[in-house]
């Protein structure tokens, strides 16, 4: 097969990766925009093995064949729930395979070129290792941290900023001196160095992330796994590559983007890390009023309000994953449905974590999407919210975020359930959310608390409310 | 503890303080229930229907009272026609009353029942805060007021509501010109708009407009130069300053020769009601014009009315009703009972069917008129007013202003580094890698266009479709697997098997996601 049938193959492929991902601008078309994605991968597959492989069958197809298999089920058995934890390790892949691939072209000396060109490949290598090392051991990380393998604490090692910086220089100075050495032949014993530098960057990059920045992480390591393709693609001369890269690239540097704004954030503060440690003590001592001022009710007063209500809005937090709490809010969604009372699902953009993790538990219980509304959608209807039930959320319903002006989320955008008649929150106890804040919205005058693990707590509710 | 219900004995009152229906919650929170026979008679709740709730139907009046730990009652008490003693003295001591009272107004009444060493709570007292809402029975009766009030105006109007045009020749709408608009006024307005009237709205209290509007009402702005604002204490309006007074009668002027019906329904706590509607004003409004009159009982907002009765004066109509919530029995006394079902919840924490009077609590404490035989009217002064966001105003609104500007230049310098870092890669990159630049930043381009398109809510699955195609990396795997160099067939082959882990496991988990969702 010619190169320009590859290559005419290649651009095929690119249209329908643009075109799944623009398939997911809504419901309706997303399925047909993942099958897009589907026939362009093998598209792009069936091109290159028929007009670029012309050894090693056997390999290719063993190795292809067992990666197949090990995804296949992977996906098969992964709980929704667990979702942010498979999305960071299949990240890791990605960028362990940028690593792997840069390695082997790089020893691959079959390629006669030399003076700058030779320069701008080597550059392409040395980055392309750079960036996929980085995801690589960075997405290890985030999977250990979102599977509560590791503590999703912070590590804040003394003089970290310097640390990152010292790693950086490093990777400048084996950078330079990797490319002295390699246009003499050698170069591999500072791309080694590299790489173990790019590692520790990594690990140490996202050890030192809060669980609550955890969605902006998940979304950057996206981000940097499209960027790894990219420069493979300038290492390998190959604009299927650059355009997969770069669509990915963006696509991740967007979503990081959208949950930095969620959380009123800098993007650099947050890889900065370290959120949640300082200064939530002295906030506490907000206007929040006296601990103790919550008024805690029973199950069945609960379901008495839901039933009296008209309008009802469930807003979900991480706290409905943790508990398996999604099929039962769906049941108890359909019997006041049945009731006709309106029940809505109000969505914070960084609920859970990564982002549209809470759509997806959603969906997987069957609750309709028309019913689920993101933040800024929902909002403004608060005020003609008769119950919101706050599910196992904290900190984005915190009202400090709008009214103490020193508090570490001060600024944030929020959802505004206090705004309603009633807010009912569930909760395992008055624990701080992830950043460390009290919140005010449990001493409001027109909250109630509910006591207990979001799964029985509901189950109790559900059961009043059918009985 | 056991609830007793009586029968209303004030002439025309058809209220019952409870119904079957909130009789059965009360019983669930642990009450025993007993209501007078024929207490529901007149709101069309039938002894039956009471003893299919669990309630025991009682014959005989005194034996209800003695018998009887709480009371509930609509109207304060008055002397029974029939057995010709006071209400008052069937009480006895230790009991709680729960009941319109109007302290203010009924000193000697307040004093005779403190003498019967009796717990009262008077449903008129209920502070008006947020939290006491549901407890707030002045609200429900004046809800259903407001709804009757233009119920009755439709009554005596000879035209239609709506506006509408037939082969017989076009009916303009029926104008309603509503003064007040607190929950008597919104009702009226609300029950008059879904009539089909062109409704205006007037209130003292510039807060309301928001709500007015919100009903799809206009609301009328006075002319006036001025920061008089009518808010009071409590979410009532308070006594205007001379200007403002006149200006506002101005306007009633002019409003009075261009409406059909008038809804009244100004009220100053403590005072008589304010004339609104001179007798010169009622004399510009056309013939048939119906003026309904929610202040009768305080003396008017317009002198032409007579309370409880309709008078035609200078061809309008003035209605006067006093009881309007109590023509519409059944609604108010479902309302009213579900009022004092939330009082009681809240008088018995527990659920055991106990009540303790918690003085602690801003809401019982206000509604307690007589504790134990001690009066405890009237309670310390509620802090919270509808208008409290006046306060928080002035602080926010300096916060913009210590925003620095940020610098253009500093804007900008990002930009102008990154423009001669790209000349200077331009100045030195062979044109391969030019081409593939180009290719790379216009496909960052088009990432930017479709992700900002992608709904928030499938972002896990642009997550993971993302993952399955970022693993075209693959291709690079492809080509160099065919080497002959060991080394870099096993690297191609890891990388080779990974990559399809990622694309099978990315897109398998995509398509999973997104067969979920679903309408």
């Amino acid at each position: 097969m010619s190169a320009g049938i590859v290559t005419v193959s290649y651009i095929g492929a690119s249209i329908l990766f643009i075109l799944a991902l623009g398939g997911l601008s809504n419901q309706e078309t997303a399925r047909r925009g993942n099958l897009y994605g589907m026939i362009g991968m093998t598209l792009a597959l069936i091109a290159t093995l028929v007009g670029i492989v012309t050894a090693n069958y056997a390999v290719l197809i063993g190795g292809a064949v067992i990666g197949g298999f090990i995804g296949w089920v992977l996906a098969k058995k992964v709980e929704m729930t667990q979702m942010p934890e498979l999305v960071a390790i299949l990240h890791s892949l990605v960028g362990l395979a940028a690593v792997l691939v840069g390695y082997a072209n790089f020893m691959d000396h079959s390629l006669a070129i030399s003076g700058v060109e030779k320069t701008i490949h080597d550059v392409e290598t040395y980055l392309g290792i750079l960036i996929g090392a980085l995801t690589f051991s960075g997405s290890i990380i985030a999977f250990l941290k979102l599977s509560a393998k590791i503590s999703g604490k912070p590590l804040m090692l003394p003089a970290r900023h310097w640390l990152n910086l010292g790693l950086l220089v490093l990777a400048v100075w084996f950078g330079n001196d990797f490319l002295n050495q390699s246009a003499t032949g050698g170069g591999m014993v500072p791309l080694m160095l590299m790489t173990i530098v790019a590692l520790l960057f990594g690990i140490h990059m996202v050890m030192a992330i809060g669980g609550a920045d955890m969605p902006v992480v998940v979304s950057m390591l996206n981000s940097y796994s499209g960027w790894a393709a990219a420069a493979t693609g300038f290492m390998l001369n190959n604009d299927l590559l650059i355009v997969v890269g770069a669509l990915v690239g963006s696509s991740g540097a967007i979503l990081s983007y959208i949950m930095c704004r969620a959380m009123n954030r800098k993007f650099l503060s947050v890889i900065a890390g370290g959120f949640g440690t300082t200064s939530g003590s002295s906030a506490a001592s907000g206007p929040a009023g006296d601990v103790g001022d919550v008024v805690a009710v029973e199950a069945e007063e609960v379901a008495n309000m839901l039933l009296d209500a008209k309008e009802v809005m469930i807003i979900p937090g991480y706290g409905m994953a943790v508990a398996q709490a999604q099929h039962t809010v769906f049941e108890l969604t359909k019997q006041l449905r049945d009731k006709k009372v309106n029940v809505r699902f109000g969505i914070h953009p960084v609920a859970g974590r990564m982002p549209g993790h809470m759509n997806v538990l959603l969906a997987e219980a069957k609750v309709p999407y028309d019913i689920v509304f993101e933040m800024d959608e929902i909002n403004e209807d608060f005020p003609k919210v008769d119950v919101s039930i706050v599910i196992g959320a904290n900190d984005i319903v915190n009202p400090a975020a709008q009214e103490v002006p020193d508090s570490p989320i001060a600024g944030m955008p929020v959802l505004e359930p206090w705004k309603g008649k009633t807010t009912v929150v569930l909760k395992r106890g008055m624990a701080t959310g992830y950043a460390g804040v009290d919140n005010p919205l449990f001493y409001k005058e027109n909250t109630r608390m509910l006591f207990g693990d979001a799964k029985d707590s509901i189950d109790a509710v559900l059961k009043a409310v059918a009985g | 503890m056991r609830i007793g219900i009586p029968k209303e004995i004030h002439e025309g009152e058809k209220k019952v303080a409870t119904t079957p229906e909130v009789a059965e919650q009360l019983i669930k929170l642990g009450f025993d229930v007993a209501v007078e026979s024929n207490a529901g008679q007149a709101a069309n709740f039938s002894d039956d229907a009471f003893r299919e709730s669990g309630v025991t139907v009682v014959e005989d009046t005194k034996k209800l009272w003695a018998e009887s730990d709480i009371i509930l009652k609509v109207r304060a008490p008055e002397t029974h026609p029939e057995l010709c003693v006071d209400e008052v003295e069937l009480l006895h001591e230790g009991q709680t009353l729960l009941s319109f009272i109007w302290p203010a107004q009924n000193e000697a009444l307040m004093q005779r029942l403190a003498e019967k060493k009796v717990t009262v709570l008077a449903m008129d007292s209920v502070p008006r805060i947020s939290r006491a809402q549901k407890m707030d029975a002045l609200s429900s009766l004046a809800n259903i007021g407001g709804y009757r009030a233009v119920v009755e105006a439709a009554q005596h109007f000879g035209r239609f509501f709506t506006g509408q045009i037939t082969a017989a020749g076009k009916i303009p709408p029926a104008k309603v010109l509503v003064i007040g608009a607190g929950v008597a006024g919104l009702a009226a307005i609300g029950a008059a708009k879904s009539m089909g009237a062109i409704v205006r709205a007037f209130d003292t209290r510039p807060e309301v407009k928001e709500q007015v509007e919100s009903m799809d009402a206009e609301f009328l702005m006075l002319e006036f130069e001025g920061d008089d604002d009518g808010s009071g204490e409590g979410g009532y309006a308070k006594v205007m300053s001379d200007e403002f007074i006149k200006a506002e009668m101005e306007l009633f002027a002019r409003q009075a020769m261009d409406v059909d019906i008038i809804i009244t329904t100004a009220l100053i706590p403590g005072r008589p009601a304010p004339e609104l509607i001179t007798e010169a004003m009622v004399k510009t409004m056309k013939p048939g014009s119906v003026i309904v009159d929610l202040a009768a009982e305080k003396g008017g907002n317009c002198k032409l009315t007579e309370a409880d009765k309709v008078v035609i004066k200078h061809g309008v109509t003035l209605i006067g009703y006093t009881d309007l919530p109590s023509r519409l029995a059944a609604q108010a006394s479902q309302l009213y009972g579900t009022n004092l079902r939330h009082l009681l919840t809240e008088l018995s924490p527990e659920k055991n069917g106990e009540i303790f009077v918690n003085m602690e609590d801003e809401a019982i404490r206000g509604a307690t008129v007589i504790n134990h035989g001690e009066v405890t009217w009237p309670p310390p002064a509620p802090k919270l007013s509808a208008a409290h966001k006046k306060a928080a105003e002035p602080a926010v609104a300096p916060a913009p202003v210590a925003k620095p500007e940020p610098s253009k230049l500093k804007g900008l310098l990002p930009f102008i580094i990154g423009v001669v870092a790209l000349y200077g890669l331009g100045s030195v990159a062979p044109p391969a890698f030019m081409a593939h630049f180009t290719v790379f930043v216009l496909a960052c381009f088009v990432g930017y266009m479709v992700i900002w398109n992608v709904s928030p809510s499938l972002h896990t699955p642009l997550m993971s479709v993302t993952n399955a195609i970022s693993s075209i990396i693959i291709i690079g795997a492809l080509i160099q697997v065919s080497s002959d160099q060991n080394w870099i067939m096993i690297l191609a082959g890891i990388a080779i098997l990974i990559t399809s882990i990622n694309i099978v496991g990315g897109f398998a988990v995509t398509q999973r996601m997104l067969a979920m969702f679903r309408k």
